[in-house]
Order: C-alpha cells, then sequence, then structure tokens
C-alpha cells in the first residue's frame, strides 16, 4: 500500500513499514505502514483499540514486532533498541495516562528529564548548570506552570499535569515527539490552552500526536491518519477523511 | 490496600524534616561515642553514673543493627526494592571480620596450631584453604567485609534487575539467597567453621577484645561509622541521583522513557546497600563474640525489614532510630516473658504497615500537633489572639 505516494523513504523522519504485533493470536497491529516527514505534525486517531497505544509501544521500544520494520530517519532500524536506546537517538513520549513524578516538585520533573547524561555516575555528580536551569525556567513558561515550580507534581490538577509531561518532553530536546491522548480528560479550557501549546510547537520538531477526540484534532488542523484493527484506513486532510465513507463506517456504524 | 500491597507502594515523606533530624541524630551519636566510654572508663564502678561494660557493647550492638536498618531503607525507602536478603550481606561482613580475629588468635588456640584455626585442626585438614588468605592482614579483611556483600548483590541485581524482575517476586528470591547462603556456611566442608561459626576472638589489631578500652573504642568506631554511613546516604539521595531513583520507586517505566537505563541505577544502590549492611556486619562481630551462620536465617532479614518500617521507611533517620528502639524493646522483653517477642514484634508490624505507614517518625508531626491541639483546647488561645491584631 503507497499512501504517500512518495518514491523514497530515506529522508523521511520515521518509516513504520508493515508492522504487525500480535497478542495471543489476535494481531493488535496488522500490516501498520505510514511516513512521518520531518517538522511534521501528524494527527493519528483511532476508535479505542485500534493499536494506537500499541504503535507507540513497538516505535519506543517497549514491545518487538513481530513483523515488519521502524525506521528512524531513513536509515536507523528502531526494532533492535531498547526503551533508553530510542530516547538517546531524540525519540520523546508522553503516556496517555499522566505519568509524571508525583513526589518530586514540578521543577524536579523537569530537572530529571532535561537533555543530560544518563549514565549512573553523572546522575550521582550532577549540578545543575546555568544553560539547563534557564532552559527549564523557559519551558516552565511555556507550559504555563512557573508559578507551580516549587510544587510537589503530585498536587497537580489533571490538565496540569499533561502539560508538565509535555514539558518534560520538550526539555529533553527531541526530533520525534509522540504525545498519547494529551487532552484526555481534560476541560474545554484545558484543551483550548492544550491546542495552542502545540500549535505554538510545530515546525519545531515532528510531532505525532495520538486522539480519538475528533473536536481537538480538527482544532489542529493537521494531516490526520485514520487507524482501525491495527491498519491505516485512510489518511489526509481532516475534511478529507470525514467523508471517506469508510472512515464514516467505521465510526458511526458502531 | 493489602498488607502486602502496602509494602511495595512508595512511602515518600516529606521532604524538608531532614535537617533538623540530621542534627539531632549527629549529635545523640557523637555524644554516644564521647560520654558512654567516658563514663564506662573513668567512673568509678559504685558511681550513678557509671556506664557498665556490658551496656556499652550493648549500645554498640544496637548501633550496628541501625547500619543494617540504614542499609535497607536506601534499597526499599528510596528505591523501592523490598530485599528480604540483606542479612546476608551482614553476615558476609562479619564472616569477613571474623576471619581475622580467628587468625589473630594464633598458636593461643585449644590445640595450640600457628597455621590453622582450630576448627580446621578438628577437622583434621593440613593447610589453610585458599580464600582464607589474606585475612591476616586487618586492611585486607576490611575491604573483603566490603567487596564480598558488593560482588555478591552485583551479580544478584545484575541477574534479577536486567532481566527485570521485581516486587514479591524479587524479595522472594533474595530470601532464597540468604537461605541458600545459610545452608552452605552450615556445612563443616565450607571451611567456615560449619555450625558453630567463627569464635574464641582474642583480640582485634593486637587489643584485647575483653577489655573495656577496646569495648569503648568500637562503640565509638561504630558511631563514626553509622554517621559517616549516614551522611553519605543522605548526600545520595540529595543528589540527582537520588530523585532518580525515588522517581524509579514511584514509576519505573516513565525513567526508562526518560532515557535512563533503570536498571543500572538500581544495581549501585543495591551494591552500596550491600556493603553498608556488610560494614555494620565487620562491626557486629567483634562486639558480639561471634559469627554463625544463624546470622543467614532468613527471619533475621525479614526483621531487619521490620525494623525499617517501624521506625519509618523512606528517611535514612526513620530506619536507625527503628533499629535501635525494636532491638531495645527485643532486650527488654525477651528478659521478662521471651515466647511473647515475635508475636510482639510481627503485632507492631502489621500495626505500623496498616495503620502508621509513615512509621514512628513519620507519625510524629502529627502527634506532636495532636498534642499541640489539646494542649491547646485547655488553654483557649486567649492572649496570642490579642496579640496578633495590631490595630488593637
Ligand atoms: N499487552 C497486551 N496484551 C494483550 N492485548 C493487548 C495488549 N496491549 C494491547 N492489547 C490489545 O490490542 C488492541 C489495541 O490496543 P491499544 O493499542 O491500546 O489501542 P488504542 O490505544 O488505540 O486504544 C486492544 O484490543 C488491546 O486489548
Ligand atoms: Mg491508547
Amino acid at each position: 500500500m503507497n499512501v504517500t505516494g512518495r518514491a523514497s523513504y530515506s529522508e523521511s523522519q520515521l518509516y513504520v513499514d508493515g508492522v504487525t504485533v500480535s497478542f495471543d493470536g489476535f494481531k493488535a497491529l496488522n500490516n501498520l505502514s505510514f511516513v512521518v516527514e520531518p517538522g511534521e505534525m501528524r494527527a493519528i486517531i483511532g476508535p479505542n483499540g485500534a493499536g494506537k497505544t500499541t504503535m507507540m509501544d513497538v516505535i519506543t521500544g517497549k514491545t518487538k514486532p513481530d513483523e515488519g520494520r521502524v525506521i528512524f530517519k531513513g536509515d536507523i532500524d528502531l526494532g533492535k533498541r531498547d526503551e533508553a536506546a530510542v530516547v538517546a537517538l531524540g525519540i520523546g513520549r508522553k503516556f496517555q495516562r499522566p505519568s509524571v513524578f508525583e513526589n518530586h516538585s514540578v521543577f524536579d520533573n523537569l530537572e530529571l528529564a532535561i537533555k543530560s547524561d544518563r549514565s549512573t555516575f553523572a546522575c550521582l555528580f550532577d549540578r545543575l548548570d546555568a544553560d539547563r536551569k534557564s532552559k527549564i525556567e523557559s519551558t516552565l513558561e511555556r507550559i504555563g506552570l512557573a508559578g507551580e515550580r516549587d510544587q510537589m507534581a503530585g498536587k497537580l490538577s489533571h490538565g496540569q499535569k499533561q502539560w508538565l509531561e509535555i514539558g518534560m518532553l520538550l526539555v529533553q530536546d527531541p526530533e520525534l515527539l509522540f504525545l498519547d491522548e494529551p487532552v484526555a480528560g481534560m476541560t474545554d479550557a484545558e484543551t483550548e490552552a492544550t491546542v495552542e501549546l502545540l500549535r505554538d510547537l510545530r515546525g519545531e520538531r515532528s510531532i505525532v500526536v495520538v486522539e480519538h477526540d475528533m473536536a481537538f484534532v480538527h482544532a489542529l488542523g493537521v494531516k490526520v491518519t485514520v487507524l482501525h484493527e491495527g491498519s491505516v484506513l485512510a489518511e489526509g486532510s481532516m475534511d478529507q477523511v470525514q467523508n471517506d465513507p469508510h472512515v464514516i463506517e467505521v465510526y458511526l456504524g458502531r | 490496600m493489602s498488607l502486602l500491597q502496602r509494602l511495595y507502594a512508595p512511602q515518600a515523606q516529606e521532604p524538608g524534616k531532614g535537617r533538623l533530624a540530621s542534627a539531632v541524630l549527629l549529635s545523640v551519636l557523637a555524644a554516644i561515642a564521647v560520654l558512654v566510654p567516658l563514663l564506662n572508663l573513668t567512673v568509678p564502678a559504685d558511681s550513678a553514673f557509671h556506664v557498665p561494660t556490658y551496656l556499652v557493647s550493648l549500645l554498640g550492638k544496637y548501633l550496628c543493627f541501625a547500619m543494617l536498618a540504614l542499609s535497607i531503607d536506601l534499597i526499599w525507602g528510596f528505591c523501592g526494592i523490598l530485599s528480604l536478603g540483606h542479612g546476608a550481606f551482614f553476615a558476609l561482613g562479619g564472616y569477613a571480620m571474623g576471619m581475622y580475629m580467628m587468625r589473630q588468635i594464633g598458636d593461643r588456640g585449644v590445640y595450640g596450631n600457628a597455621e590453622l584455626p582450630d576448627f580446621m585442626v578438628f577437622l583434621n585438614w593440613k593447610e589453610l584453604p585458599w580464600y582464607w588468605y589474606g585475612f591476616d592482614f586487618f586492611p585486607f579483611a576490611v575491604v573483603m567485609a566490603l567487596f564480598v556483600p558488593g560482588l555478591l548483590a552485583f551479580v544478584f541485581g545484575w541477574l534479577t534487575f536486567r532481566s527485570r524482575v521485581s516486587g514479591v517476586y524479587l524479595s522472594i528470591i533474595t530470601q532464597a539467597m540468604t537461605y541458600a547462603l545459610m545452608l552452605a556456611f552450615f556445612r563443616n566442608d565450607m571451611g567456615f567453621g560449619g555450625n558453630n561459626g567463627l569464635t574464641d576472638f582474642k583480640d582485634l589489631l593486637g587489643f584485647d577484645l575483653q577489655s573495656d578500652n577496646t569495648r569503648a573504642v568500637l562503640l565509638a568506631a561504630t558511631c563514626v561509622a553509622l554517621a559517616g554511613c549516614y551522611l553519605m546516604c543522605r548526600s545520595i539521595v540529595a543528589s540527582k541521583l537520588g530523585r532518580l531513583i525515588t522517581a524509579i520507586r514511584d514509576d519505573e517505566a516513565r525513567v526508562r522513557f526518560l532515557g535512563y537505563r533503570v536498571e543500572n541505577f538500581k544495581l549501585f544502590v543495591f551494591v552500596l546497600s550491600a556493603m553498608i549492611a556488610g560494614l555494620a556486619g565487620a562491626l557486629y562481630v567483634p562486639q558480639v563474640g561471634i559469627i554463625n551462620p544463624g546470622e543467614f536465617a532468613p527471619a533475621n532479614s525479614i526483621e531487619a525489614v521490620i525494623w525499617v518500617a517501624i521506625g519509618g521507611r523512606g528517611t535514612l533517620y526513620g530506619a536507625i532510630a527503628g533499629g535501635v528502639l525494636v532491638n531495645y524493646a527485643k532486650t527488654v522483653l525477651t528478659g521478662v516473658i521471651p515466647e511473647i517477642w515475635l508475636f510482639a514484634l510481627g503485632g507492631m508490624f502489621i500495626a505500623v504497615t496498616l495503620f502508621f505507614p509513615k512509621g514512628l517518625v513519620g507519625s510524629l508531626p502529627a502527634a506532636v500537633d495532636w498534642v499541640k491541639r489539646r494542649i491547646g483546647k485547655r488553654n483557649p488561645p486567649a492572649s496570642s489572639s490579642l496579640a496578633e491584631e495590631p490595630g488593637q
């Protein structure tokens, strides 16, 4: 299936090539293929159970694919690498359930996340330098948590935790960013603020946003890939996919 | 939450209370190191202020247990790994020191053999096994007291953390580890004195172990070592590595996706913790005069975890308080009604786990507040409310 019509994948940011993952015979991903371009923001939508989270697990090294390959930046095969190695290559991930370190302050959460030497002894003797400190401070401004700097992350509201986790990704400075349902459980106002934040990030790096909230994806206004039963059902602008008969059937026929 | 779940649930303590507690702890240790030997050595035995020698050694023993508790708190309270095998590291450190003191006996043993310890003569051994080489030399024995537990922890941790064994499974394997070592050390042909272990020590670095002076110095050395280990643990938990291991405790998967190799961090803390336990064992043996395979008993490791739970895990100083207080209670209770001790310990453990998960020191601030409120009720704060209104 040639969904993008490109002749070469060598310049792509991410190339998912015919990935299949089975859990006890059930195919959570079924010959899934798609391409993300450098600097692109992409939305991936699909009903619950479509395989969105599993797709992320495969790309970030948590789950090994049964078949197929995941190629980063044209020639790096992610299939053989573990989580830490994938992160080191410049891929960041926000989980579906907000997962911040509740017993650490907002600032410390960012300090643990910020790009730095990840080795054990480096961490033992690490002192936060001015560069990293100012980067953390500016990220705090950007995610709207400057006022909560010293608060325990566990005390934040649900929406604030989601933003903090996005901030934790930004300070890692990844080339490719995965956000799993960033607005799940957010109020309308929080969702709007998140749309603003993501729009602001556009072009800085490649971002893949996974959502099943159609209104949110519409508001983002980016290219959309629709996932269904572990493979791509449709791809294009939001208006295109919304008028696609297959998509209408899957979303309305359920 | 069930009792078991509570043991594996993180128990985060309020930050910022550490400074005062550290100051108190270090002052108390300094006072013990100086005053107890003074009151033992210089005050005449008939004075009310005299501290008898048995008490000096008893205190030293408690402080060694406190150091073991400290090592468990570092790995359990901060990194979330419930080790039920730390007694093994303690015992290995103890054996290393015991081997040195066996060599110190020289030809003063029952058989008068300068080459071999008594138990080897008894077993008809002709020469010293290779793994006893070097133990004539004190610094070597000290290094081994740290290195052997560290090495065991490294091998154990390397195998388990890399295959992502955690939680109850890991705890059970640590129990199996200490049990296996106990069986091995019970065997005569292992060359560690079998059933009887190592005992009848005469002196340490040439100083008579029975003399009051030696005992006083051992107590002071234990205080210094405990204070040093405490300060080291404090600086570790205050470092970025410390924040990282608590993050691992709270959400291991998240830490992996930040790009850290979780198993390496666990391994580092586990090895360090085992070495502290080994040092505690090395200080313990000269003060109690014996080390035998019973120290590897799985129940010993569980008991040490209970001290930490009762004292308050995740604070370091709480573990030290737990190690001392619970063992003091044990001395008192077993002196009166020995049969009741295990029930009392089990009862305290369950009560603390269910009702005071922060342990004694963690619950202290709440208790102080409660007392203050009670006092406040009795004396209505009439004067203070006036003072707060400057306009009046
Ligand atoms: N570890 C697993 N074991 C068994 N089945 C799984 C596992 N992870 C996901 N699945 C199944 O795979 C399908 C896709 O799940 P998921 O990727 O979480 O979907 P989505 O994120 O799109 O809602 C679901 O039917 C789910 O039940
Ligand atoms: Mg999902």
